[in-house]
């Protein structure tokens, strides 16, 4: 009997499909002063800023005051940007402070990323089923959208800052860890964790037989 | 292998990190494991539905307040 035969899976061997060719000259001629190449480059970042402060805050007006406050530091410390690395990674470094600073004001005491977690018995797949090809497909893009951010809002926020930043953001493990002040074992296996309870959390959406 | 190590180790198999060995030691049990394979399966789909996904358009509230400050900012800068 032939061998089942597995998909190569490769999230972050791709290239990036975040940053633009141009985005180089264009932080070189904000850097030199063009307040239209800033403007270009807010409008390119914008929504990916704010779905990525909403995800971490999980309040409206906490995530509009980040994406705020990110856009116009990075404004205010663009010539201290080293042209050396990407502007769209540092530029989510900073939202991500601004929105855990938020999220530290609301929920003192809760949020301390560097905590231990186990990823024991909660991480032990309850429900394991096909989805089938592209099950992403069955939705509409705005209900899409709802039940991946409802899934990814139940996340605990450890996990769910990690796996923004890995999976979405495309960060790698090294960067996701600079960024947070985590060791990289310590992004591994919250990474780990948060895969595995959004997979069973979409498992419910997804499942073939679930929806026409 | 067991079940319990291909959990362990599935992020760095995802990732393609791990070593030859492993990696050919994990994709036996697959053969032979519905389930595990099954879960590698639906955990690889949930990176890419949220790797693939489009965020949604700003509201035009929350752009237009960006935009003014951003703007005062701007022309403060190069007042």
């Amino acid at each position: 009997m032939p061998s089942p035969k597995l998909n190569p899976v490769q999230p972050h061997s791709l290239p990036s499909r975040v940053v633009q060719d141009d985005e180089p000259a264009l932080v070189s001629a904000a850097r030199a002063g063009s307040v239209s190449a800033f403007e270009t480059l807010v409008d390119r970042y914008e929504r990916k800023i704010f779905r990525l402060t909403q995800n971490i805050t999980q309040n409206h007006e906490d995530a509009e005051d980040a994406m705020q406050e990110a856009f116009l530091k990075a404004y205010e410390h663009l010539p201290e940007f080293e042209e050396k690395s990407r502007f769209y990674t540092w530029l989510v470094r900073i939202a991500v402070n601004q929105a855990l600073m938020k999220l530290r004001k609301r929920r003192p005491g809760i949020v301390s990323l560097d905590e231990e977690i186990s990823t024991g018995e909660d991480t032990v797949p309850r429900e394991v089923q096909d989805w089938g090809p592209s099950p992403e497909q069955r939705y509409a893009q705005t209900e899409l959208r709802d039940i991946l951010g409802k899934a990814v809002g139940e996340l605990d926020p450890p996990s769910r800052i990690v796996f923004q930043l890995r999976d979405i953001e495309e960060l790698s493990t090294e960067e996701t860890a600079e960024a947070l002040g985590l060791s990289v074992p310590a992004v591994k296996s919250r990474l780990l964790r948060a895969r595995l309870r959004l997979r069973e959390n979409l498992n419910g959406y997804f499942k073939q037989g679930e929806h026409s | 292998m067991k079940c319990k190590d291909i959990i362990r180790e599935l992020a760095d198999y995802l990732d393609e990190a791990l070593d030859p060995a492993l990696r050919i030691s994990i994709e036996q049990h697959l053969v032979k494991c519905k389930d595990c394979r099954l879960v590698v399966d639906t955990t690889k789909q949930t990176i890419q539905i949220y790797c693939n996904s489009e965020p949604a358009p700003l509201p035009q509230t929350v752009r237009h307040r960006l935009h003014e400050a951003l703007a005062r900012r701007l022309r403060g800068a190069r007042a």
